[in-house]
């Protein structure tokens, strides 16, 4: 049941352009003019070979709004992004806050068999901000938990935010913080500024997220632990974060890549499908955000995945839901943004992509160099293909991309994983077929 | 193309015998209204005015004021929307009185039909009048002028173009062959 | 016209069009026979998800006096609020063969989505989004200061170096929104004055002038003072201490009406807070114009639903 691929002619992060033997799981052979031995050969020519991408911020909806996505079509739209792995928020119904929940997301995953789910565990419980949730328990549960996450709330009270960095130090564990203070986003619209007095819509302050990332970061300081800051989106949030590490403090961040592409000004249409949290920023925060995941301020690129079903997104700007999906046009994405104004290379996008948030979320067997006898987790990207963003690029449940109708560059081309093709030349695989190659490939780890 | 039909002292005089032909018919002055319909109509309904008091110095004045129409069309959702023209009604109203309708030319009647539905809503009005200076025929409604400046036997593709010096700068009427631009009237 | 949705996107000329034809319509309205039969045959809705009996009214007077058949649709309390959403309620609309949608919202933005998704081909009207434009209000504003001005020669006229004050809760008042794109293009001048709280953070691109004293800015002898409702809930958000020290620094207090010439215009687009934003004797003195605004509105109003449904839809006006 096991399949063998021959990859002919891929290039390399590094530019290299080698054959890729792909062997029960792993990469068998790496070199030029392999012989196939009976395995199935794609033709890599022009392709970019990176390992597997690596999302550490996605909602797959999973138990509780299964109308706007599941584990299974959550990770079908990863797998049709290049992704092999996704860290699930965990903002389901119920919420991941005990052993129970994430243990179920993890089996869902491991059944459906396109990318290996990693859950994150709730801070507190129930994401009400009041007590922490069982942190040990998810820890040591078969979820493994490292990355633990209110996402969608802040935990913005002090003194509940220093004991859950400390707390997980016990486990390396981090606390992955959505940076919103609570009081100055009541109500809030979009970014404010100039143009939400305009709209006349309420204003979301860049000073409410910068100054809990500037409390965050001297707790993290204080006692000594690890704080990640989910989707940073302003330019003063780069200003706080490239102090903190110039200081030694242990922090990391994410960008998303629709606050890496994407202005306020779409706001102007009062189109829900650009209803976002944090908000789309003005021109100056996306360019300070590009230049500092250029420069390494900002570790990764983290999707902040959002399905929504059509009624949650098409009706008056104040009553549609926030968020976008944005696994299947990620690379893409940072493709625009990031690699063709020369900001960042291939092996760039395999750091940003897969490596860092692999090593910030301690997820093993993701994220690895491409190398001999490393685990078969690999994405082909055509980065000449150009076309328009169109509903025949989403594979997860809900459409809610704020892309469709734009022209993006590139196309995943073939995503593997655990040493099968999730997506073959373009098209994610069946379903079926999927976790019938996961159930073998789970058989043959032991 | 165009062809003219009528110069400006023609005008001058089709519009002095429909003011004779209006006091003749009134038997005098009194109790008229002259109520031209925008644009070129209120200029006309002017002009006999002055004309009436040229003819009969030691009469009162009679009154001249404009009714507009346009809200009273019945063919408003089939064009563009039109801008509609100030109505002023003399001092007296129209009450009792005979009012004299001045248009620039009589076509299809609808814009003399939307007329009488706006007098009806100014008043009413003892009996009512109709003045044009040009008459093309093609009637869709069973309208007839009582004082005609010219008849001019036209067809439904040919267009007729009055200009007056108050608002065209120049004075004349001519027929023009449709080139297709500007609609007929 | 297909939909007025705010004065942001309003010529000059579109907006003295609209003026000019609010004073034909002014004048039907001092005859005896108040009523057009201009759009007959034509379904206006008045689709209102807010409580506003004033400007309801006001529309409603507008469409009967053009002949036009009136449906009430008060979204408040039907099933919308239980979750019928705007489309459903659009679609519904569409199926009764509105042709016009005059629609009063909490949400900014919902008149636009309405006119854009394609789910009505209605002319759509807004009668005050959330606090983002009030098209007609400022247009019945205009119109009432254009009278005062200029009388019965109004007619083709803007504002031009009429100077206005508009004073109070500018960040949450979609009435301040539209006058103050409309009267600059109108050729006005347009002062805010407001304590910094209840002004937008940033006002750089707005056609006007913003200041936070009262007094001084009334020193500066404006045509029209224009004095905007505060809300009470404005009184929980910490926007000022509270009613007595709001109305003691901005509002129009007997003091301050006494010190203006008595040519200066008083306005305010109701309902009053009296004692509050203004004084009883600025509200009652004849330099108020808030009777005449009631009734320039049917007019604004009627010129609106005019321009919006007597042309063929879609075609350029
Ligand atoms: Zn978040």
């Amino acid at each position: 049941m096991s399949e063998r691929h021959l990859i002919v002619g891929a290039q390399l992060p590094n530019g290299e352009r080698l054959d890729l033997l792909l062997e029960g799981g792993r990469i068998a052979e790496l070199g030029t003019g392999l012989d196939a031995r009976g395995a199935e050969r794609v033709d890599a020519e022009g392709l970019v070979v990176l390992p597997g991408l690596v999302d550490l911020h996605t909602h797959l909806r999973e138990p509780g709004y299964e109308q706007s996505e599941t584990v299974l079509t959550g990770t079908r739209a990863a797998a049709a992004g290049g992704f092999t792995a996704v860290f699930a928020m965990a903002n389901t119904s119920p919420v991941a806050d005990t052993a129970g929940v994430v243990e179920q997301e993890l089996s869902l995953g491991r059944a459906a068999g396109y990318a290996t789910v990693q859950p994150i565990g709730a801070v507190t419980v129930g994401l009400a901000g009041e007590r922490l949730a069982e942190l040990g328990a998810m820890a040591q549960s078969r979820a493994r938990v490292r990355v633990f996450s209110d996402d969608g709330f802040c935990v913005h009270d002090p003194l509940l935010m220093r004991r859950a960095l400390e707390y997980v130090k016990a486990f390396g564990g981090v606390i992955a913080q959505h940076a919103q203070e609570p009081r100055l986003t009541e109500g809030a619209q979009m970014n404010e500024g100039a143009l939400s007095g305009e709209l006349g819509l309420a204003g979301w302050p860049a000073v409410a997220e910068e100054s809990i990332i500037a409390r965050d970061v001297l707790l993290a300081e204080h006692v000594g632990s690890r704080l990640h800051v989910c989707h940073v989106s302003t330019a003063g949030s780069v200003e706080v974060i490239r102090w903190a590490k110039a200081r030694g403090i242990d922090v990391t961040a994410e960008v998303t890549p629709h606050h890496l592409l994407l202005t306020e000004d779409r706001v102007a249409s009062y189109d829900p499908r650009f209803k976002v949290n944090p908000p789309l920023r003005r021109a100056e925060d996306v360019e300070a955000l590009r230049a500092a995941l250029a420069d390494g301020t900002i570790d990764i690129v983290a999707t902040d995945h959002a399905p929504h079903p059509v009624e949650a997104k098409e009706g008056e700007w104040d009553a549609s839901a926030n968020g976008m999906v944005g696994l299947e046009s990620a690379l893409s994405v940072v493709h625009r943004t990031m690699v063709e104004p020369g900001r960042l290379d291939w092996a760039d996008v395999a750091r940003v992509l897969s490596q860092a948030p692999a090593r910030i979320g301690r997820l093993a067997g993701q994220g690895g160099a491409i190398e001999l006898d490393a685990p078969a987790e690999l994405v082909l990207y055509d980065p000449s293909a150009t076309g328009e963003f169109g509903l025949e690029r989403l594979a997860g449940r809900s459409t809610n991309s704020p892309y469709l109708g734009e022209t993006l560059p590139g196309s995943v081309r073939w995503t593997f994983h655990q040493g099968y093709a999730t997506v073959r030349d373009g098209e994610v695989r069946e379903a079926a077929e999927v976790a019938g190659l996961a159930a073998a490939a789970g058989s043959a780890d032991g | 193309m165009a062809r003219a039909v009528l110069t400006q002292a023609d005008i001058q005089r089709a519009l002095t015998r429909i003011s004779h032909e209006i006091l003749e018919s009134n038997r005098g002055g009194s109790d008229l209204v002259i109520l031209g319909i925008p644009t070129r109509g209120v200029i006309l309904a002017r002009r006999i005015a002055e004309t009436i008091a040229r003819i009969e110095p030691d009469a009162a004045p009679v009154p001249v004021g404009s009714i507009d129409v346009t809200m009273y069309r019945d063919d408003l959702s089939r064009t563009r929307t039109r801008t509609p023209q100030p109505t002023e009604v003399p001092a007296g109203g129209i009450d009792g009185r005979t009012v004299v309708l001045v248009d620039d030319v009589l076509y299809s009647g609808r814009t003399i039909r939307a007329a009488f539905d706006a007098l009806s809503d100014l008043g009413r009005a003892r009996a009512v009048r109709l003045a044009v200076l040009v008459d093309r025929g093609h009637r869709e409604f069973p309208i007839r002028a009582d004082f005609v400046g010219k008849n001019l036997p036209s067809s439904h593709d040919e267009r007729i173009n009055v200009r007056l010096v108050e608002t065209d700068g120049d004075e004349g009427v001519a027929i023009e062959t449709a080139d297709g631009e500007g609609e007929a009237r | 016209m297909n939909h007025l949705l705010g004065t942001r996107e309003l010529s000059r000329e579109q907006a003295v069009e609209l003026l000019d034809i609010a004073e034909d319509m002014a004048a039907v309205q001092e005859r005896e026979v108040k009523k057009l039969p201009t759009l007959r045959g034509k379904t206006v809705v008045n689709l209102f998800f807010e409580d506003s009996t004033r400007t309801r009214i006001s529309f409603e007077a507008a469409a009967k006096r053009l002949s036009a058949d009136v449906i009430n649709f008060s979204a408040k309390g039907s099933s919308v609020s239980k979750g019928e959403s705007l489309k459903d309620t659009a679609q519904t609309l569409q199926a009764m063969g509105a042709d016009g949608v005059v629609i009063r919202h909490p949400a900014s933005g919902a008149p636009l989505t309405l006119a854009t998704s394609g789910w009505i081909d209605a002319g759509v009207v807004n009668a005050g989004d959330g606090t983002h434009e009030h098209p007609t209000q400022a247009l019945l504003d205009a119109f009432t200061m254009r009278r005062r001005l200029h009388g019965a020669a109004s007619r083709g006229r803007g504002l031009d170096g009429a100077r206005v004050l508009i004073v109070g809760d500018v960040l949450h008042s979609r009435v301040a929104r539209s006058n103050a794109w409309l009267l600059p293009a109108l050729g006005a001048e347009v002062e805010l004055v407001a304590p910094p709280t209840l002004l937008p953070v940033d006002t750089r691109r707005w056609p006007v002038t913003t200041s936070y004293d009262l007094d001084e800015a009334l020193g500066r002898r404006p045509d029209v003072v224009m004095m905007l409702r505060i809300q009470a809930e404005r009184m929980h958000g910490a926007f000022f201490p509270n009613s007595r020290e709001y109305a003691r620094t901005w509002g129009l207090d007997d003091a301050r009406f006494d010190a203006l010439p008595d040519t200066t215009m008083v306005m305010h687009p109701g309902p009053m807070n009296r004692g509050l934003e203004i004084a009883a004797r600025a509200a009652d003195s004849p330099q108020s114009t808030v009777r005449e605004q009631v009734a320039n509105g049917v007019s604004v109003r009627m010129a609106a639903l005019y321009l919006l449904l007597s042309g063929e839809r879609g075609a350029a006006a």
